[in-house]
């Protein structure tokens, strides 16, 4: 790769002399500001944001520079000492949009760069409400952080401030303050230039110049909560999250969307066992920073009263009893035991991890039974969103779990439970009585257990009922529809004496088989690993903050 | 004794004159433009082959020619920016958008003579090979769009413009497109946001210089109204000859306006640099002087954003004494020639070419606010020192002038100009703001010193 030797405060480094376009992903001369993020030096910026296109207009990232002098002989005119004579531009350039180029010098930390930016501050906040202890963004507001780091303690403004419209309803996802905006459009380019929606823009002008959307538009996409993220300051804020937690309060796990079969990487925010906002983490190969709000919002169920919590039996009047996880292991194992060769049938989960679909695998084997999980299909979107709604469906087929094309072997399923041939069924994390099985072909089964995080018809049915945990209660991996295997970290304990699945599975396992499985999910996914082809050489550990992809076609065979 | 030099305006003085076709053919119209169309190419004296085109572009570079709207950017140069190879249309604007308070001579040639553009225009666009250009016309000026809309339907008519004009195979259409009145418009990147009919926010250079990035991103020429009535004047005397006028490196002719305290305001033409600030003001057949009984306090030189020349001011002037000895005088402003160069060596500029004259009558801090109200009022928005400094600004002003002022507003005042001018802004709105306030008040600090109540 071609590269350009610049100097940024004295230090030289070698910069490459094009980076790829946020948007085409076409190579693009690089910028100052890029050349000084591989430089490790830090240029504040406001409206620069790495996956939008640049639009130059907070000047936050003003810096000097200087170029080598050019002689009549179109080389570099030199110092006696041999260094290239470099004559300073008397005006400065905004980092984020002006390229590199040969020989260029950077300065960042000069007294007028220092003093460009404390004017910026100024200017930012001489309208600005500076109602800090009432805004949500406080502790992650970048006006606040850069005041701090680079502005001035003072300002000399005494004249009556702009007013501008505050709590605006953008639509049902967002408020906008317009007050605190600082009109850096990052909103603006994210809807327009990423989601394809022209509803947000600028009205008025000059230091009136407000957000808005246009005239009885609603600014109601599947994306609107990133511009939330995108914000640097107070302006605009989620309904659904506003006021509710101090974001410094807030506990941050590394996580994975469950939504659909993308796997946007993502941050749980909770604190005291209670999860308050889910938001994108960085991951290029997957979301670059951005989720969708469905995806986004999904996670109130996590917190419903009505969670199982406790593992329950069903007497022979039919009444349920609580009962102690060793009992009602048993209970499934004896009930398992009794069964015959070819009369049991799992119905797994695509939301299930591929630690959990690995354990049901040695399960389906030992007993011969048959196996699928619950497609869950509907329209997805060219941004982030998969039309296929279950987060690990290409985790169950390489686990041989489901079919391979999943759903295949329900009707078989269905077809043996009403022929009499198939007399037990396990469930996990699906409710078949909804949507899978009539009540006419449910009611053939004779014993039915069911492991689930919330109450429904088909957990009403079992026999057996085990409460699972919800993704963010436990660690596990997930595989995504490009066959990216993605970890998720465990955020908040479970409700009750409610168990992760894969712990539940190993114990069943145990006691049934007489092998021994590990407790965690990490050692799990390491074994798991070891074992199955298209998982080889991973580890949890090496998945690192952005996953690893799966063989296709690994040698050895499939593990079918 | 200075006199008027008519180029432009040689025929607009004609009480008879009319702005329609027939009346322009009378008088020799859209002959430059047949001159043009029918050149043929020629061999240099080095063996290369000259198009017509670069015919007409290479006179146009020797002729000197600096663009009339404000910068005063070479045309030649500009043009020769435009690459004719990129597989992309190139397009021609002209911007009529004279916003500039204190300017009003493109109006005066949309007016009155509207073919004379038109002529320059279709010839600038044969020579850059553009096939549709523009007027973008300020939203204000409705008659004047008017007018231009039925110049070009005549001009279509007689086959001046559409297709094979003239029997030449050249094609060209030209759209008349009116703004919705805002200055900003006239900034050249922020006229083509406009023209695509988004907001008018100035781009950012690099990467969107209009020579490579312009119109729908491709190849875009935007030259002032004047500039291009020029060119039909260069191409029918030549370059050389029209480079004889004015002086080196301020050639031609240029429309001065003249407004503010003097007796006779309007719309002058001279030879660029062959008539002294002194003379435009007082000699009868520019400006005529002051009113009776009032002296002379300043001069704005270019448009309300260049920096304002204090009458009393001097300046030293290098000049080239003949046996290549530079001298330096110190001389009045008043006796500076009205050209490029030498008011840029004043400090100030030529700008759009509008002299507002300020007599001693003229309280300065009302009138810088007066001013800054304009800049606060005309500030796009987009970036951050310009939309919050030129409001800031004004407030400060306002405040000053009714009876709170402070001694040390005069700092501060200078302090805001200084954070927003010299280059800290995405266009030069950002120093065309900060200019007047930064030269006003150092060059006049007792005044509001004395001004001041606190």
């Amino acid at each position: 790769m071609e590269t350009i030797k610049v100097k940024i405060n004295g230090k030289e480094i070698d910069v490459p002399a094009t980076m790829p376009d946020p948007l085409t992903g076409k190579p693009t001369p690089t910028t100052m500001l890029q050349a000084c993020q591989l430089a490790n030096v830090f240029v504040p910026h406001y409206c620069y944001h790495p996956k939008l296109p640049v639009a130059g207009n907070c000047r936050m990232c003003l810096v000097e520079y200087g170029l080598p002098v050019i002689g009549a002989d179109r080389k570099p005119v030199l110092n006696p000492d041999g260094t290239p004579v470099i004559k300073k531009s008397p005006r400065p350039v905004i980092a984020c949009a002006t390229p590199v180029s040969a020989g260029m010098e950077i300065y960042t930390e000069t007294e007028t760069v220092k003093k460009m930016r404390q004017a910026v501050l100024e200017f930012l906040l001489l309208n600005h409400p500076l109602d800090c202890p009432i805004c949500d963004q406080a502790g992650e507001c970048k006006l606040q952080e850069f005041s701090l780091d680079f502005g001035s303690p003072e300002s000399e403004f005494i004249e009556t401030k702009v007013h501008k419209p505050k709590q605006v309803i953008l639509g049902p996802t967002i408020v906008f303050d317009a007050e605190r905006c600082i009109l850096c459009t990052r909103c603006i380019r994210f809807t327009r230039d990423i989601v394809g929606d022209d509803s947000l823009g600028i009205i008025n002008r000059g230091s009136y110049s407000t957000i808005s959307t246009y005239p009885g538009k609603v600014f109601n996409n599947n994306y609107t909560l990133n511009t939330v993220d995108l914000c640097p300051v107070g302006a605009l804020t989620s309904r659904d999250f506003r006021f509710n937690m101090r974001v410094w309060f807030l506990k941050e796990t590394k996580s994975v969307c469950p939504s659909c079969g993308t796997g946007c990487n993502m941050l749980i925010g909770s604190r005291e066992n209670r999860i308050y906002r889910l938001t994108p983490r960085e991951n290029d190969f997957v979301n670059k920073c951005f989720m969708c709000d469905m995806g986004r919002l999904n996670y109130k169920w996590i917190s419903r009263e009505d969670r199982l919590k406790n593992p329950e039996i069903k007497n022979s009047d039919g009444a349920s009893k609580e009962t102690d996880w060793k009992s009602a292991i048993e209970s499934v194992v004896a009930l398992l035991k009794q069964a015959g060769k070819g009369s049991v049938a799992i119905i797994a989960s695509a939301r299930q991890t591929n630690e959990e679909l690995w354990l049901i695998r040695k399960l389906k084997d030992y007993l011969g039974a048959l196996s699928d999980c619950v497609p869950r299909f509907e329209t997805g979107d060219k941004i982030l969103l998969s039309p296929d709604r279950n987060p690990n469906t290409k985790g169950a087929a390489i686990l041989g779990v489901s079919a391979e094309q999943i759903g295949l072997n329900i009707p078989l399923i269905e077809e043996e439970i009403d022929s009499g041939k198939i007399k037990t069924l396990l469930v996990f994390n699906e409710d078949v009585a909804k949507s899978v099985f009539s009540e006419a072909v449910l009611s053939k089964i004779e014993k039915l257990v069911v492991v689930d995080v919330l109450p429904s018809k088909t957990a009403e049915m079992a026999a057996i009922r085990l409460p699972g945990c919800a993704y963010a209660e436990k660690y596990g991996t997930f595989t995504n529809v490009k066959g990216r295997v993605q970890k998720f970290n465990k955020a908040i304990e479970p409700p009750g004496n409610a168990k992760p699945e894969y712990q539940i599975l190993s114990a069943i396992l145990e006691l049934l088989t007489g092998d021994k499985y590990p407790q965690t999910a990490s050692a799990l996914f390491n074994r798991m690993a070891a074992e199955v082809p298209q998982f080889q050489g991973m580890t949890w550990e090496n998945l690192g903050d952005y996953g690893a992809i799966v063989k296709e076609n690994p040698k050895g065979g499939d593990v079918r | 004794m200075a006199k008027q030099y008519r180029l432009i305006t040689k025929n607009l003085i004609n009480p008879d004159y009319t702005p329609d076709i027939e009346c322009y053919l009378r008088h020799g119209g859209y002959s430059v433009l047949k001159k043009a169309l029918s050149l043929k190419p020629v061999q240099t004296p080095d063996g290369k082959t000259l198009s017509p085109q670069e015919q007409i572009r290479q006179q146009v570079r020797i002729s000197g020619l600096r663009g009339r709207g404000g910068a005063g950017f070479s045309c030649g140069l500009k043009w020769s920016f435009v690459r004719h190879d990129s597989g992309k249309p190139v397009y021609l604007i002209c911007n009529a958008d004279e916003s500039e308070p204190g300017t009003f001579k493109d109006r005066v040639i949309i007016h009155k003579d509207p073919h004379q553009l038109l002529e320059g225009m279709i010839i600038a666009c044969y020579a850059n090979n553009v096939h549709l250009a523009y007027i973008y016309i300020r939203g204000e000026m409705t008659e004047g769009a008017k007018i231009l809309q039925r110049a070009i339907n005549e001009a279509k008519e007689k086959g001046f413009l559409g297709k094979n004009i003239l029997g030449s195979g050249y094609d060209l259409e030209i759209y008349v497109h009116r703004g919705a009145g805002a200055y900003i418009c006239g900034e050249e990147t922020g006229l083509i946001e406009s023209l695509e009919g988004k907001r008018p926010y100035p781009r950012i250079k690099p990467p969107y210089f209009p020579a490579v990035l312009g119109l729908y991103q491709c190849p875009t020429i935007v030259n002032n109204v004047e500039t291009l009535a020029s060119v039909k004047h260069i191409v029918e005397m030549g370059g050389g000859e029209y480079a004889k006028l004015g002086l080196p490196n301020n050639t031609g002719t240029r429309l001065v306006c003249l407004s503010g305290h003097i007796c006779n305001p309007g719309v002058y033409e001279i030879e660029v640099g062959k008539v002294t600030l002194r003379e435009l003001i007082f000699d009868s057949e520019f400006g005529g002087g002051l009113k009776p009984g009032r002296k002379l306090k300043a001069i704005i030189p270019g448009g309300t954003s260049s920096k304002v020349l204090r009458a009393d001011e001097e300046v030293e002037i290098k000049t080239n004494s003949g046996n290549g000895n530079v001298e330096v005088k110190k001389v009045s402003i008043l006796d500076l020639p009205y050209d490029f160069d030498t008011i840029a060596a004043a400090g100030s500029m030529s700008g759009s070419g509008a002299i507002i004259v300020l007599d001693d009558s003229t309280d300065i801090p009302a009138a810088l606010e007066n001013i800054a109200e304009f800049y606060a009022h005309e500030s796009c928005g987009q970036c951050t020192p310009c939309r919050e400094g030129s409001l800031w600004m004004a407030k400060v002003l306002h405040r000053f002038n009714h009876g709170l002022g402070r001694k040390k507003d005069v700092d501060l005042l200078l302090k805001i100009a200084g954070n927003i001018g010299g280059g800290k802004t995405v266009c030069a709105f950002g120093d065309a703001c900060s200019w007047p306030v930064e030269s006003f008040v150092s060059k006049f600090r007792d005044e509001f010193l004395s001004k001041a109540k606190f």
